[in-house]
């Protein structure tokens, strides 16, 4: 049978290993909407997970789904909510002392959105450039470029000379 | 690794909270009794798995037998539970449950479905009348192994086969969990 092939393991185990993961990248790549992003991403993972061909890089599917998932309420909430007004990221306001370091945050959601979602899923997310790049749909050499364009501006901001 | 991208990987929020999935296709849980801990697990309303295996072992061979998409979800374990409960404080003598033997090959099949019927409660039988009751009397020592496999523990009684010279020889569980079970058994 084709399900003996793939030998997926129990989806408990995926959850187990991998939802703080998940939830960090929700909340870094969606601020106050983090939350109901990473429940939307798990429940789309549960509903394919029986479908999956495969049982490798399950981690990496599991954070371009998030990510996906990021990205299409961020466009949702465009109109109604300009990235430069109200920062996804709550650095401000009430939330604000739940993040730590707020300076680094409120410069990376200054950052145009492909930069920021790229670092984010870079090294938030640990995904090296080809898993950036399947989470972007883009190519490796893209994402190395969205990742170092936006840390030149971040050290810039920041006043950080680290290399 | 730069100290900006370490700074960046050492986002680390407070209050993060797992995700709240559907029925699952296969529920566990992990249920503490007198004789051990016990895997407990259903799948279209039918009892799995009652096992003292460990959870990645079981969890493992549920998902490729029945479906992958196992959870760790008590509430539909709650009528599993509370008869367990019941049987092993000596109030209950039968489960009303089904089972499901999908861990099971076709000959431990033959040997356990049947197994609340040729055995009865505060009784002990022999691996060799078991192999006598599914009309393959040379087969003692298959039958043996079978209900070593039973991966419906406590339910489907296997505690109550014993060797032929009244030796308790074996169980998943321990002989101390055999000994308790036919134990509380008598005293019932």
């Amino acid at each position: 049978m084709v399900r003996e092939k793939v030998g997926l393991p129990p989806f408990q185990a995926l959850i187990d290993a991998h939802w703080r993961d998940v939830a960090r990248l929700a909340r870094a790549m969606a601020g106050q909407d983090g939350d109901d992003v990473a429940q939307r991403a798990w429940e789309k993972a549960y509903a394919a997970y029986p479908t999956l061909t495969s049982a490798k890089n399950l981690r990496s599917w599991l954070l371009t789904i998030t990510a996906r998932c990021a990205t299409d309420v961020h466009r949702a909430r465009k109109p109604q909510r300009p990235l430069d007004e109200a920062p996804p990221v709550a650095v401000d306001g009430p939330e604000a002392a739940a993040w730590p370091d707020p300076d680094l945050w409120r410069a990376v959601n200054e950052l145009p959105e492909r930069q920021r979602f790229a670092i984010t899923l870079k090294y938030v997310g640990d995904l090296d450039h080809h898993g950036v790049a399947a989470a972007l749909d883009t190519t490796p050499a893209a994402s190395r470029r969205l990742v170092s364009d936006a840390l030149a501006t971040l050290r810039t901001k920041l006043g950080v000379h680290d290399d | 690794m730069t100290d900006l991208e370490s700074r960046l990987n050492r986002l680390d929020t407070p209050g993060l909270r797992p995700p709240v999935l559907p029925d699952a296709d296969v529920a566990y849980t992990l249920h503490d009794t007198p004789i051990g801990t016990l895997l407990l697990a259903v799948a279209g309303g039918r009892v799995v798995a009652s096992s003292f295996g460990d959870e990645e072992t079981m969890t493992t061979r549920l998902a490729r037998a029945v479906s992958p998409r196992v959870l760790r979800q008590p509430r539909p374990l709650d009528d599993v539970r509370r008869q367990l409960d019941e049987y092993l404080s000596g109030v209950r003598r039968a489960f009303d449950v089904e089972v499901d033997l999908v861990l099971a090959t076709p000959f431990q099949r033959l040997v356990l479905n049947d197994l609340p019927t040729h055995t009865s409660y505060g009784a002990t039988t022999t691996y060799g009348a078991v192999a006598s009751d599914i009309d393959k009397p040379k087969a003692a020592r298959a039958v043996g192994t079978a209900l070593g496999a039973n991966p419906v523990c406590v339910v489907l009684p296997c505690h109550r086969v014993v060797g032929a010279n009244g030796a308790l020889t074996g169980y998943a569980g321990g002989l101390d969990a055999k000994r308790f079970l036919l134990n509380l058994e008598a005293k019932s």
